[in-house]
């Protein structure tokens, strides 16, 4: 390649051609505005959701910038994997885990917006003040037997130690988070026969009735009626419960699980006299005389036992 | 237009970034947070590759993405400890040593 050719390659490298313009304008605001929602969201998902948007985004911006294999790196380390893990560990947590409101340290938020905006201006200056007159050689040299082949030749001779000390960087960090998460067994391992004797003595061998049975709907976070109108607490799940209490849902299936045992379930007007009936009377008996007899066998106990207590 | 507009794009997604550190709570945004502006670095080392017509750019950041995501491994394990222990996210409970 003659000194000319690569002049004018220089040169028109030094300038983004118009399609690469174009891609700036699409993926730039794309980019910025998915990082303001990232901090803006209210929600912990929404806020994930956006940050692979972000990262899709600055892959593309990669695939633009003659930087192919960091392109589809950047598509399945961090869009994939990386990803994929933070809303797996959100929905772990429990996406009701939102920001509290309680402010620790006073005019914290105008401050921190503050110090972000200002970190902006200082960043754009420098930035501005390094690059005036410089131009850009591009990679079309570099890149003349194909990025990945390129990539490949650097790390095998001029960054080879590095790269394999990012193997015991990466096993170091597998068994790191082993160490971390492993929970230690307290207590021996329950069998079959241990669940059962534990199921029958516990004062409920039937299973606990389920959702929606009786009800007006059978979504889980609906409960089950009893015969005598009330609401049966047991027969929504305590992570039901929790999440729909997380979620700030009132009334989308029935009633909010946590003002079950406050209020009876709307029952049908012709329904007789359910204040006969209420549940403390039912629970008072069987604990009146059950350590009286303890040779007897075990009894089972009416549906609400002391679990929903 | 010249390259330096992704300069100035990765500035304001690092400067996002460095925002969202100090004003969200949960553990798990701010560790969001700490990614954004990684990846805000790695545009920039892109960039700067282009520029100076050579591929160590590149290099350096596919060692940052490597070493980023061992960091989201341990970090995470981290946060769900913490979480297992005390029961919640927020930063704001982390507060042991404070006293």
């Amino acid at each position: 390649m003659t000194s000319l050719t690569l002049n004018s390659l220089a040169l028109a490298a030094s300038h983004m051609s118009t399609a690469e313009t174009v891609g700036f304008w699409i993926l730039a605001p794309i980019a910025l505005l998915g990082a303001l929602g990232v901090i803006f969201a209210r929600s912990a998902v929404h806020a994930g959701l956006l940050l692979g948007l972000v990262m899709l985004s600055l892959g593309v911006v990669y695939g633009v910038q003659d930087a192919q294999f960091l392109m589809f790196v950047q598509l399945i380390v961090y869009a994939g994997a990386v990803m994929s893990l933070f809303l797996f560990v959100l929905m772990l947590v429990g996406i009701d885990s939102s920001d509290s409101l309680v402010e620790t340290l006073r005019a914290q938020r105008p401050l921190a917006l503050l110090l972000g905006l200002g970190f902006a201006v200082l960043l754009v200056a420098g930035i501005a003040d390094a690059t005036t007159g410089t131009t850009s050689a591009g990679l079309e040299e570099a890149n003349a037997d194909g990025n990945v082949l390129g990539l490949a030749k650097l790390l095998f001779t001029r960054y080879v130690f590095a790269f394999e000390l990012t193997s015991a960087l990466l096993i170091t960090a597998a068994l790191g988070a082993m160490v971390l998460t492993h929970r230690e067994k307290i207590g021996p391992k329950l069998t079959q026969k241990m669940m059962m004797q534990e199921r029958v003595r516990g004062g409920r061998p039937s299973p606990l009735p389920g959702p929606g049975v009786f009800a007006r709907s059978n979504a889980v976070g609906t409960p089950a009626l009893l015969p005598d109108g009330t609401a049966a607490s047991e027969s929504v799940s305590p992570s039901v419960a929790q999440t729909l209490a997380g979620r700030g849902v009132e009334s989308v299936v029935g009633r909010h699980p946590a003002t079950i045992d406050a209020q009876p379930a709307p029952v049908e007007p012709e329904s007789f006299e359910a204040e006969s009936f209420q549940p403390e009377t039912f629970e008072a008996e069987p604990f009146e005389w059950a350590p009286s007899s303890p040779e007897s066998p075990p009894e089972p106990e009416p549906a609400t036992t002391e679990e929903d207590a | 237009m010249s390259p330096d507009w992704w300069l100035y794009l990765s500035a304001a997604l690092f400067s996002v970034g460095a925002a969202g550190v100090l004003l969200r709570r949960n553990a798990i945004v701010v560790f969001m947070c700490v990614e954004l502006m990684l990846n805000a670095v790695n545009l920039t080392l892109v960039t700067f590759s282009r520029i100076n017509g050579d591929l160590d750019g590149q290099i350096i950041a596919f060692f940052v993405m490597v070493v980023a995501a061992a960091e989201v491994v341990v970090g995470l394990a981290i946060i769900v400890t913490i979480f297992r222990t005390r029961r919640t996210a927020s930063l704001d409970e982390a507060n042991l040593l404070k006293y």
